[in-house]
Protein backbone atom coordinates (compact mmCIF):
# COMPACT_ATOMS: atom_id res chain seq x y z
CA UNK A 1 0.00 0.00 0.00
CA UNK A 2 1.37 3.63 -0.71
CA UNK A 3 -0.16 7.10 0.23
CA UNK A 4 1.26 9.97 -1.22
CA UNK A 5 0.13 12.76 1.66
CA UNK A 6 1.18 14.05 4.46
CA UNK A 7 -2.05 15.61 6.43
CA UNK A 8 -5.25 14.39 8.21
CA UNK A 9 -6.19 11.61 5.32
CA UNK A 10 -2.86 9.88 4.50
CA UNK A 11 -2.04 9.68 9.00
CA UNK A 12 -5.72 7.97 9.54
CA UNK A 13 -5.22 5.87 6.56
CA UNK A 14 -2.03 4.34 7.71
CA UNK A 15 -3.73 3.77 11.65
CA UNK A 16 -6.81 2.38 9.33
CA UNK A 17 -5.17 0.05 7.36
CA UNK A 18 -3.36 -1.52 10.37
CA UNK A 19 -7.11 -1.20 12.09
CA UNK A 20 -8.31 -3.27 9.43
CA UNK A 21 -5.39 -6.16 10.05
CA UNK A 22 -3.55 -4.85 7.16
CA UNK A 23 -0.23 -6.76 7.81
CA UNK A 24 1.48 -5.83 4.45
CA UNK A 25 3.95 -2.96 3.80
CA UNK A 26 2.93 0.72 4.10
CA UNK A 27 4.51 3.45 2.55
CA UNK A 28 3.80 7.15 3.19
CA UNK A 29 5.07 9.41 0.64
CA UNK A 30 5.47 13.21 1.31
CA UNK A 31 6.58 16.60 -0.40
CA UNK A 32 6.99 17.66 3.33
CA UNK A 33 10.32 16.92 5.11
CA UNK A 34 7.77 16.63 8.69
CA UNK A 35 5.47 13.27 9.52
CA UNK A 36 2.23 14.41 9.07
CA UNK A 37 0.18 16.52 11.33
CA UNK A 38 -2.97 18.28 12.26
CA UNK A 39 -3.71 21.57 10.11
CA UNK A 40 -6.54 22.93 11.67
CA UNK A 41 -4.31 24.67 14.40
CA UNK A 42 -2.23 26.67 11.54
CA UNK A 43 -4.47 29.02 11.45
CA UNK A 44 -5.05 29.78 15.15
CA UNK A 45 -3.19 28.19 17.84
CA UNK A 46 -0.38 27.84 16.11
CA UNK A 47 -0.23 31.16 15.46
CA UNK A 48 -1.58 32.65 19.12
CA UNK A 49 0.00 30.35 21.96
CA UNK A 50 3.52 30.31 21.88
CA UNK A 51 2.60 26.64 23.58
CA UNK A 52 1.76 25.28 20.97
CA UNK A 53 3.69 27.05 18.58
CA UNK A 54 5.34 23.24 17.27
CA UNK A 55 3.54 21.07 14.51
CA UNK A 56 0.78 18.60 16.17
CA UNK A 57 2.10 15.79 14.62
CA UNK A 58 -1.08 12.82 14.00
CA UNK A 59 1.77 9.98 13.28
CA UNK A 60 5.21 10.60 15.85
CA UNK A 61 7.77 8.51 15.56
CA UNK A 62 6.21 6.23 18.14
CA UNK A 63 3.25 5.47 16.20
CA UNK A 64 5.14 5.20 13.34
CA UNK A 65 7.60 2.35 14.59
CA UNK A 66 4.58 0.37 15.46
CA UNK A 67 2.39 1.24 12.38
CA UNK A 68 5.27 -0.14 10.63
CA UNK A 69 5.47 2.60 8.27
CA UNK A 70 7.95 3.20 5.77
CA UNK A 71 8.07 6.97 4.90
CA UNK A 72 9.76 9.12 2.11
CA UNK A 73 9.62 12.18 3.62
CA UNK A 74 10.95 14.97 1.14
CA UNK A 75 10.33 13.88 -1.96
CA UNK A 76 7.05 14.40 -4.00
CA UNK A 77 5.97 12.30 -6.03
CA UNK A 78 5.91 13.04 -9.64
CA UNK A 79 4.47 10.54 -11.46
CA UNK A 80 1.76 7.58 -11.04
CA UNK A 81 2.56 4.89 -13.79
CA UNK A 82 -0.50 3.04 -13.72
CA UNK A 83 0.65 0.25 -16.28
CA UNK A 84 2.89 -0.84 -14.06
CA UNK A 85 1.82 -0.10 -10.66
CA UNK A 86 3.96 2.51 -9.25
CA UNK A 87 4.77 5.93 -8.67
CA UNK A 88 7.96 7.52 -9.10
CA UNK A 89 9.66 10.46 -6.54
CA UNK A 90 11.12 13.39 -7.40
CA UNK A 91 15.06 12.06 -6.36
CA UNK A 92 13.84 9.42 -9.38
CA UNK A 93 12.95 6.58 -7.06
CA UNK A 94 10.06 4.63 -7.84
CA UNK A 95 7.88 2.59 -5.39
CA UNK A 96 5.79 0.01 -6.85
CA UNK A 97 2.10 -0.18 -4.84
CA UNK A 98 -0.96 -2.54 -5.16
CA UNK A 99 -3.33 0.03 -4.21
CA UNK A 100 -2.52 3.60 -3.88
CA UNK A 101 -4.24 6.42 -2.11
CA UNK A 102 -3.91 10.09 -2.75
CA UNK A 103 -4.39 12.00 -0.48
CA UNK A 104 -2.96 15.02 -1.60
CA UNK A 105 -5.34 18.06 0.16
CA UNK A 106 -6.16 21.15 -1.63
CA UNK A 107 -3.55 23.91 -2.35
CA UNK A 108 -4.65 27.82 -1.57
CA UNK A 109 -6.22 29.97 -4.71
CA UNK A 110 -3.43 33.00 -6.03
CA UNK A 111 -4.82 36.57 -6.17
CA UNK A 112 -4.74 36.80 -9.77
CA UNK A 113 -5.05 40.72 -9.48
CA UNK A 114 -1.77 43.12 -10.20
CA UNK A 115 0.40 42.71 -7.23
CA UNK A 116 -1.11 39.39 -6.24
CA UNK A 117 2.22 37.65 -5.39
CA UNK A 118 2.36 40.20 -2.87
CA UNK A 119 -0.08 38.30 -0.82
CA UNK A 120 1.07 35.30 1.42
CA UNK A 121 -1.41 32.13 1.68
CA UNK A 122 -1.24 29.47 4.47
CA UNK A 123 -0.95 26.05 3.31
CA UNK A 124 1.63 24.21 5.72
CA UNK A 125 3.84 24.27 9.12
CA UNK A 126 5.91 26.59 7.17
CA UNK A 127 2.74 28.99 6.23
CA UNK A 128 2.04 29.51 9.95
CA UNK A 129 5.88 29.94 11.03
CA UNK A 130 6.07 32.89 8.53
CA UNK A 131 2.79 34.81 9.67
CA UNK A 132 3.71 34.12 13.07
CA UNK A 133 6.99 36.38 12.18
CA UNK A 134 4.61 39.06 10.43
CA UNK A 135 1.99 39.59 13.39
CA UNK A 136 2.64 41.51 16.32
CA UNK A 137 1.02 44.28 18.46
CA UNK A 138 0.39 47.36 15.95
CA UNK A 139 1.16 45.77 12.60
CA UNK A 140 -0.77 46.77 9.57
CA UNK A 141 -2.26 43.25 8.66
CA UNK A 142 -4.90 43.14 5.16
CA UNK A 143 -6.75 39.71 4.85
CA UNK A 144 -8.24 39.56 1.68
CA UNK A 145 -11.04 36.90 1.55
CA UNK A 146 -14.04 36.43 4.55
CA UNK A 147 -14.00 32.61 3.80
CA UNK A 148 -12.60 30.19 7.15
CA UNK A 149 -8.61 30.77 6.22
CA UNK A 150 -9.15 34.72 6.23
CA UNK A 151 -11.46 34.68 9.44
CA UNK A 152 -9.53 32.79 11.22
CA UNK A 153 -6.40 34.38 10.42
CA UNK A 154 -7.96 37.95 11.27
CA UNK A 155 -8.65 36.77 14.28
CA UNK A 156 -5.18 35.38 15.36
CA UNK A 157 -3.69 38.53 13.72
CA UNK A 158 -5.95 40.39 15.93
CA UNK A 159 -5.48 38.78 19.41
CA UNK A 160 -1.78 39.25 18.48
CA UNK A 161 -2.64 43.43 18.78
CA UNK A 162 -2.25 43.75 14.99
CA UNK A 163 -4.41 46.33 13.55
CA UNK A 164 -6.56 44.48 11.04
CA UNK A 165 -8.74 44.84 7.35
CA UNK A 166 -10.51 42.47 6.00
CA UNK A 167 -12.11 42.79 2.63
CA UNK A 168 -14.70 40.49 1.23
CA UNK A 169 -15.64 40.87 -2.57
CA UNK A 170 -19.40 39.30 -1.84
CA UNK A 171 -21.93 40.93 -0.19
CA UNK A 172 -21.33 39.40 3.00
CA UNK A 173 -18.61 37.12 5.18
CA UNK A 174 -19.07 33.26 4.40
CA UNK A 175 -21.19 33.16 1.50
CA UNK A 176 -20.72 29.31 0.58
CA UNK A 177 -22.29 26.95 3.11
CA UNK A 178 -22.92 29.56 6.25
CA UNK A 179 -26.54 30.85 6.77
CA UNK A 180 -26.23 34.79 6.96
CA UNK A 181 -27.83 34.91 10.45
CA UNK A 182 -25.00 33.16 11.59
CA UNK A 183 -22.22 35.01 9.10
CA UNK A 184 -23.70 38.16 11.10
CA UNK A 185 -22.58 36.95 14.06
CA UNK A 186 -19.18 35.95 13.21
CA UNK A 187 -19.03 39.47 11.19
CA UNK A 188 -20.01 41.33 14.51
CA UNK A 189 -17.54 39.60 16.66
CA UNK A 190 -14.57 40.58 14.25
CA UNK A 191 -16.14 44.04 14.16
CA UNK A 192 -16.33 43.96 18.11
CA UNK A 193 -12.97 42.80 17.90
CA UNK A 194 -11.43 45.93 15.87
CA UNK A 195 -11.07 44.72 12.84
CA UNK A 196 -12.09 46.36 9.68
CA UNK A 197 -14.40 44.99 7.62
CA UNK A 198 -14.74 45.91 3.94
CA UNK A 199 -17.31 44.06 2.69
CA UNK A 200 -18.62 43.80 -1.25
CA UNK A 201 -15.21 45.84 -2.43
CA UNK A 202 -12.73 44.04 -4.77
CA UNK A 203 -9.25 44.30 -4.95
CA UNK A 204 -8.27 46.36 -8.12
CA UNK A 205 -4.21 45.70 -7.17
CA UNK A 206 -1.97 45.35 -4.12
CA UNK A 207 1.40 46.74 -3.64
CA UNK A 208 4.50 45.85 -1.22
CA UNK A 209 3.28 48.51 1.49
CA UNK A 210 -0.57 48.95 0.44
CA UNK A 211 -4.02 46.91 -0.90
CA UNK A 212 -5.84 48.84 -3.98
CA UNK A 213 -9.74 48.47 -4.14
CA UNK A 214 -12.16 49.03 -6.67
CA UNK A 215 -13.68 52.18 -5.16
CA UNK A 216 -10.18 53.55 -5.03
CA UNK A 217 -9.60 53.66 -0.93
CA UNK A 218 -5.95 52.73 -0.38
CA UNK A 219 -4.97 50.04 2.68
CA UNK A 220 -1.82 50.53 4.03
CA UNK A 221 -0.56 47.28 4.45
CA UNK A 222 2.65 45.88 6.33
CA UNK A 223 1.31 42.20 5.36
CA UNK A 224 -1.28 41.34 2.89
CA UNK A 225 -2.55 37.65 3.27
CA UNK A 226 -4.82 36.25 0.56
CA UNK A 227 -7.74 33.69 1.96
CA UNK A 228 -9.69 33.27 -1.44
CA UNK A 229 -9.99 29.51 -1.24
CA UNK A 230 -8.68 26.49 -2.40
CA UNK A 231 -8.46 24.21 -5.38
CA UNK A 232 -7.82 20.66 -5.10
CA UNK A 233 -4.24 19.01 -5.57
CA UNK A 234 -4.79 16.94 -8.67
CA UNK A 235 -1.70 17.05 -10.93
CA UNK A 236 -0.57 14.06 -9.90
CA UNK A 237 -4.10 12.16 -11.44
CA UNK A 238 -4.72 14.30 -14.27
CA UNK A 239 -1.12 13.70 -15.15
CA UNK A 240 -1.58 9.79 -15.07
CA UNK A 241 -5.10 10.12 -17.14
CA UNK A 242 -7.44 9.80 -14.08
CA UNK A 243 -10.90 11.05 -14.07
CA UNK A 244 -11.18 14.25 -12.73
CA UNK A 245 -13.93 16.60 -11.64
CA UNK A 246 -14.30 19.57 -9.24
CA UNK A 247 -11.35 17.39 -7.45
CA UNK A 248 -10.13 13.60 -8.36
CA UNK A 249 -13.33 12.02 -9.08
CA UNK A 250 -14.20 9.26 -6.81
CA UNK A 251 -17.18 7.22 -7.00
CA UNK A 252 -18.79 6.19 -3.42
CA UNK A 253 -16.38 3.87 -2.10
CA UNK A 254 -13.56 6.35 -2.58
CA UNK A 255 -12.29 5.06 -5.72
CA UNK A 256 -10.78 6.66 -8.45
CA UNK A 257 -11.46 6.14 -12.35
CA UNK A 258 -8.33 3.81 -11.75
CA UNK A 259 -9.60 0.54 -9.46
CA UNK A 260 -6.59 0.35 -7.81
CA UNK A 261 -6.38 4.34 -6.73
CA UNK A 262 -7.98 5.40 -4.56
CA UNK A 263 -8.36 9.18 -3.21
CA UNK A 264 -9.16 11.19 0.25
CA UNK A 265 -9.76 14.61 1.72
CA UNK A 266 -9.49 17.65 -0.34
CA UNK A 267 -8.27 16.57 -3.08
CA UNK A 268 -11.00 14.21 -3.85
CA UNK A 269 -14.88 14.02 -5.03
CA UNK A 270 -17.51 11.70 -4.62
CA UNK A 271 -21.28 11.08 -5.26
CA UNK A 272 -22.82 11.49 -1.47
CA UNK A 273 -26.10 9.49 -0.76
CA UNK A 274 -27.22 12.31 1.51
CA UNK A 275 -26.97 15.05 -0.85
CA UNK A 276 -28.97 13.00 -3.21
CA UNK A 277 -26.20 11.33 -4.78
CA UNK A 278 -24.70 14.98 -6.01
CA UNK A 279 -21.24 14.97 -6.45
CA UNK A 280 -19.28 16.50 -3.34
CA UNK A 281 -15.42 17.49 -2.25
CA UNK A 282 -15.03 18.07 1.14
CA UNK A 283 -12.40 20.47 2.28
CA UNK A 284 -12.87 19.41 5.91
CA UNK A 285 -11.01 17.82 8.92
CA UNK A 286 -13.34 15.25 10.29
CA UNK A 287 -14.47 14.38 6.31
CA UNK A 288 -10.66 13.60 5.45
CA UNK A 289 -10.27 10.97 8.66
CA UNK A 290 -13.84 9.60 7.62
CA UNK A 291 -12.83 9.39 3.78
CA UNK A 292 -9.55 7.86 4.58
CA UNK A 293 -11.13 5.16 6.80
CA UNK A 294 -13.62 4.63 3.98
CA UNK A 295 -10.35 3.96 1.56
CA UNK A 296 -8.52 2.10 3.73
CA UNK A 297 -11.76 -0.49 4.16
CA UNK A 298 -11.94 -0.57 0.32
CA UNK A 299 -8.03 -0.89 -0.42
CA UNK A 300 -7.71 -4.03 1.60
CA UNK A 301 -11.10 -5.53 -0.60
CA UNK A 302 -13.67 -3.77 1.21
CA UNK A 303 -16.94 -2.26 -0.75
CA UNK A 304 -17.93 0.19 1.84
CA UNK A 305 -19.53 3.62 0.47
CA UNK A 306 -19.09 6.84 1.81
CA UNK A 307 -22.34 7.97 3.82
CA UNK A 308 -21.13 10.24 6.70
CA UNK A 309 -22.57 13.27 7.16
CA UNK A 310 -20.31 16.12 6.46
CA UNK A 311 -19.54 17.78 9.48
CA UNK A 312 -16.94 21.00 9.97
CA UNK A 313 -16.13 23.17 12.54
CA UNK A 314 -14.57 27.05 12.74
CA UNK A 315 -13.05 28.98 15.95
CA UNK A 316 -13.32 32.46 15.47
CA UNK A 317 -12.31 34.42 19.01
CA UNK A 318 -14.79 32.72 21.63
CA UNK A 319 -17.01 31.55 19.16
CA UNK A 320 -17.23 28.24 18.44
CA UNK A 321 -19.26 27.37 14.43
CA UNK A 322 -20.02 23.87 13.79
CA UNK A 323 -22.01 23.01 10.47
CA UNK A 324 -23.22 19.37 9.67
CA UNK A 325 -25.11 18.17 6.79
CA UNK A 326 -26.24 20.60 3.95
CA UNK A 327 -27.86 23.97 4.34
CA UNK A 328 -29.10 23.93 0.74
CA UNK A 329 -31.21 20.67 0.61
CA UNK A 330 -33.36 22.27 3.34
CA UNK A 331 -34.83 25.58 2.81
CA UNK A 332 -37.19 25.56 5.42
CA UNK A 333 -35.33 27.30 8.58
CA UNK A 334 -36.26 26.43 12.26
CA UNK A 335 -34.34 28.77 15.28
CA UNK A 336 -33.36 27.30 18.44
CA UNK A 337 -31.41 29.22 21.11
CA UNK A 338 -29.88 27.63 23.66
CA UNK A 339 -27.68 30.00 25.43
CA UNK A 340 -27.56 34.19 24.90
CA UNK A 341 -25.30 34.98 22.08
CA UNK A 342 -25.71 31.22 20.46
CA UNK A 343 -27.73 30.62 17.49
CA UNK A 344 -29.09 26.89 15.75
CA UNK A 345 -30.33 26.80 12.58
CA UNK A 346 -32.06 23.56 11.49
CA UNK A 347 -32.58 23.54 7.40
CA UNK A 348 -35.36 21.04 6.92
CA UNK A 349 -36.38 20.26 3.82
CA UNK A 350 -40.44 20.73 2.71
CA UNK A 351 -41.37 16.97 3.66
CA UNK A 352 -40.07 17.87 7.39
CA UNK A 353 -36.76 15.80 6.89
CA UNK A 354 -33.73 17.45 8.43
CA UNK A 355 -30.82 18.24 6.34
CA UNK A 356 -29.06 20.32 7.58
CA UNK A 357 -27.83 22.39 10.45
CA UNK A 358 -25.84 25.15 11.49
CA UNK A 359 -24.76 26.56 14.96
CA UNK A 360 -22.78 29.16 16.18
CA UNK A 361 -22.01 29.81 20.32
CA UNK A 362 -19.53 30.71 22.51
CA UNK A 363 -17.41 28.17 23.83
CA UNK A 364 -19.12 24.44 23.31
CA UNK A 365 -22.74 25.71 23.87
CA UNK A 366 -23.81 24.41 20.70
CA UNK A 367 -21.72 21.16 20.31
CA UNK A 368 -24.64 18.82 21.91
CA UNK A 369 -27.47 20.21 19.55
CA UNK A 370 -25.48 20.05 16.19
CA UNK A 371 -24.19 16.63 17.18
CA UNK A 372 -27.95 15.04 17.81
CA UNK A 373 -28.97 16.73 14.76
CA UNK A 374 -26.37 15.56 12.83
CA UNK A 375 -27.52 11.94 14.19
CA UNK A 376 -31.09 12.90 13.14
CA UNK A 377 -30.02 13.83 9.35
CA UNK A 378 -27.70 10.61 9.04
CA UNK A 379 -31.42 8.96 9.92
CA UNK A 380 -33.54 11.16 7.65
CA UNK A 381 -35.93 11.85 10.44
CA UNK A 382 -38.64 14.16 10.49
CA UNK A 383 -38.53 15.40 14.13
CA UNK A 384 -40.96 17.65 15.60
CA UNK A 385 -40.29 21.04 14.54
CA UNK A 386 -41.63 22.20 18.16
CA UNK A 387 -39.14 20.73 20.29
CA UNK A 388 -36.51 21.48 17.67
CA UNK A 389 -37.38 25.40 18.18
CA UNK A 390 -38.00 24.89 21.93
CA UNK A 391 -34.11 25.61 23.62
CA UNK A 392 -36.00 24.44 27.07
CA UNK A 393 -36.96 20.88 25.61
CA UNK A 394 -33.86 18.82 25.11
CA UNK A 395 -32.98 17.53 21.70
CA UNK A 396 -32.29 14.45 23.24
CA UNK A 397 -35.80 13.13 22.89
CA UNK A 398 -35.39 13.30 19.44
CA UNK A 399 -33.10 10.55 19.54
CA UNK A 400 -35.83 7.99 20.89
CA UNK A 401 -38.03 6.34 19.06
CA UNK B 1 -5.44 7.56 49.79
CA UNK B 2 -9.36 7.02 49.41
CA UNK B 3 -10.30 10.54 49.32
CA UNK B 4 -14.56 10.26 48.79
CA UNK B 5 -16.25 13.79 47.94
CA UNK B 6 -20.15 14.01 47.66
CA UNK B 7 -20.03 15.33 44.32
CA UNK B 8 -24.03 15.49 43.71
CA UNK B 9 -27.23 13.99 44.06
CA UNK B 10 -28.34 11.40 42.00
CA UNK B 11 -31.12 13.58 40.71
CA UNK B 12 -28.83 15.69 39.37
CA UNK B 13 -27.55 13.64 36.55
CA UNK B 14 -30.13 12.76 34.55
CA UNK B 15 -29.92 9.11 32.95
CA UNK B 16 -27.78 9.02 29.83
CA UNK B 17 -26.23 12.49 30.60
CA UNK B 18 -23.48 14.01 32.15
CA UNK B 19 -22.29 17.18 34.51
CA UNK B 20 -19.34 18.99 35.43
CA UNK B 21 -18.17 18.61 38.96
CA UNK B 22 -15.16 21.00 39.90
CA UNK B 23 -13.65 20.36 43.44
CA UNK B 24 -9.94 21.70 44.54
CA UNK B 25 -9.18 23.49 41.15
CA UNK B 26 -9.97 20.27 39.09
CA UNK B 27 -12.65 19.59 37.01
CA UNK B 28 -14.08 16.12 36.55
CA UNK B 29 -17.58 14.65 34.53
CA UNK B 30 -20.25 12.82 36.15
CA UNK B 31 -21.97 10.33 34.09
CA UNK B 32 -25.12 8.35 34.60
CA UNK B 33 -25.05 5.41 31.99
CA UNK B 34 -28.52 4.17 30.51
CA UNK B 35 -28.55 1.16 32.92
CA UNK B 36 -28.24 3.64 35.70
CA UNK B 37 -25.33 3.36 36.84
CA UNK B 38 -22.86 6.28 38.05
CA UNK B 39 -19.36 6.99 36.61
CA UNK B 40 -16.89 9.92 37.02
CA UNK B 41 -13.60 11.18 34.31
CA UNK B 42 -11.64 13.65 34.33
CA UNK B 43 -13.52 16.48 33.02
CA UNK B 44 -11.29 17.41 30.12
CA UNK B 45 -11.00 15.87 26.39
CA UNK B 46 -7.59 14.54 26.09
CA UNK B 47 -7.25 16.25 22.71
CA UNK B 48 -8.06 20.09 23.26
CA UNK B 49 -8.49 20.36 26.54
CA UNK B 50 -12.73 20.95 26.14
CA UNK B 51 -15.04 20.29 28.49
CA UNK B 52 -16.44 16.47 28.02
CA UNK B 53 -20.11 17.73 30.59
CA UNK B 54 -21.28 19.61 26.84
CA UNK B 55 -20.84 16.74 25.33
CA UNK B 56 -23.18 14.10 24.06
CA UNK B 57 -23.80 10.93 26.35
CA UNK B 58 -24.85 7.81 23.50
CA UNK B 59 -25.16 4.00 25.97
CA UNK B 60 -21.29 4.19 27.25
CA UNK B 61 -19.81 6.56 25.02
CA UNK B 62 -19.00 10.30 25.83
CA UNK B 63 -18.35 12.49 22.52
CA UNK B 64 -16.86 15.59 22.97
CA UNK B 65 -18.75 19.04 22.14
CA UNK B 66 -15.94 19.81 20.26
CA UNK B 67 -14.22 17.81 17.67
CA UNK B 68 -16.30 14.43 18.27
CA UNK B 69 -13.41 12.92 20.37
CA UNK B 70 -15.17 9.90 21.64
CA UNK B 71 -14.58 7.79 25.20
CA UNK B 72 -15.88 4.86 26.88
CA UNK B 73 -16.51 6.74 30.16
CA UNK B 74 -16.99 3.49 32.19
CA UNK B 75 -13.50 2.86 31.53
CA UNK B 76 -12.02 6.18 30.13
CA UNK B 77 -10.80 4.27 27.01
CA UNK B 78 -10.35 6.50 23.75
CA UNK B 79 -12.18 5.44 21.11
CA UNK B 80 -10.71 6.55 17.82
CA UNK B 81 -10.02 9.70 15.98
CA UNK B 82 -9.18 12.43 16.91
CA UNK B 83 -8.50 11.52 20.40
CA UNK B 84 -6.11 8.80 21.22
CA UNK B 85 -4.91 9.30 24.76
CA UNK B 86 -7.52 7.54 26.75
CA UNK B 87 -9.30 9.22 29.79
CA UNK B 88 -8.60 9.21 33.52
CA UNK B 89 -11.38 7.19 35.58
CA UNK B 90 -12.23 8.02 39.14
CA UNK B 91 -14.13 5.43 41.74
CA UNK B 92 -17.74 6.01 42.05
CA UNK B 93 -20.34 4.87 45.35
CA UNK B 94 -23.75 6.34 46.07
CA UNK B 95 -25.09 6.75 49.83
CA UNK B 96 -28.69 7.49 49.91
CA UNK B 97 -29.09 10.06 47.36
CA UNK B 98 -25.64 11.66 46.86
CA UNK B 99 -22.88 10.79 44.81
CA UNK B 100 -19.44 10.09 46.07
CA UNK B 101 -16.37 10.22 43.87
CA UNK B 102 -12.94 9.13 44.85
CA UNK B 103 -10.33 12.03 43.56
CA UNK B 104 -7.40 10.49 44.73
Amino acid sequence: MVIVGGGMAAARACINLRANDYAGTITLVSEETLLPYDRPPLSKASIVDEAAHAPVLLLDDSIVASLKVDLRLGHPATAINRADQSITLSDGSTIAYAKLLLATGAKPRKLNCPGGEHALTLRDHKDTVVLRQKFGPGKKIVVIGGGFIGLELASSASKLGCTVTLIEAQPRILMRGVPEAIAKIVHDAHVAAGVTMIIGTGISHITESAVHLTDGRIIAADTVIAGIGASPEIKLAADAGLAIENGIACNAQMQTSDPNIYAAGDCASFPHQQMEGKRIRLEAWRSAQEQAATAAVNMLGGDKAHTNVPWFWSDQYDLSLQIAGSAELGPNTITRIPAEGALVLFHMADDGTIKGVSGIGLGNSIGRDVKIAEILIAKSTRPSPEILADASQPLRALLKG
Amino acid sequence: MTQWIDACAKDDVAEEDVIRFDHAGRTFAIYRSPDDKFYATDGLCTHEKIHLADGLVMDNIIECPKHNGRFDYTTGVAKGAPVCVNLKTYPIKLEGTRVFINIA
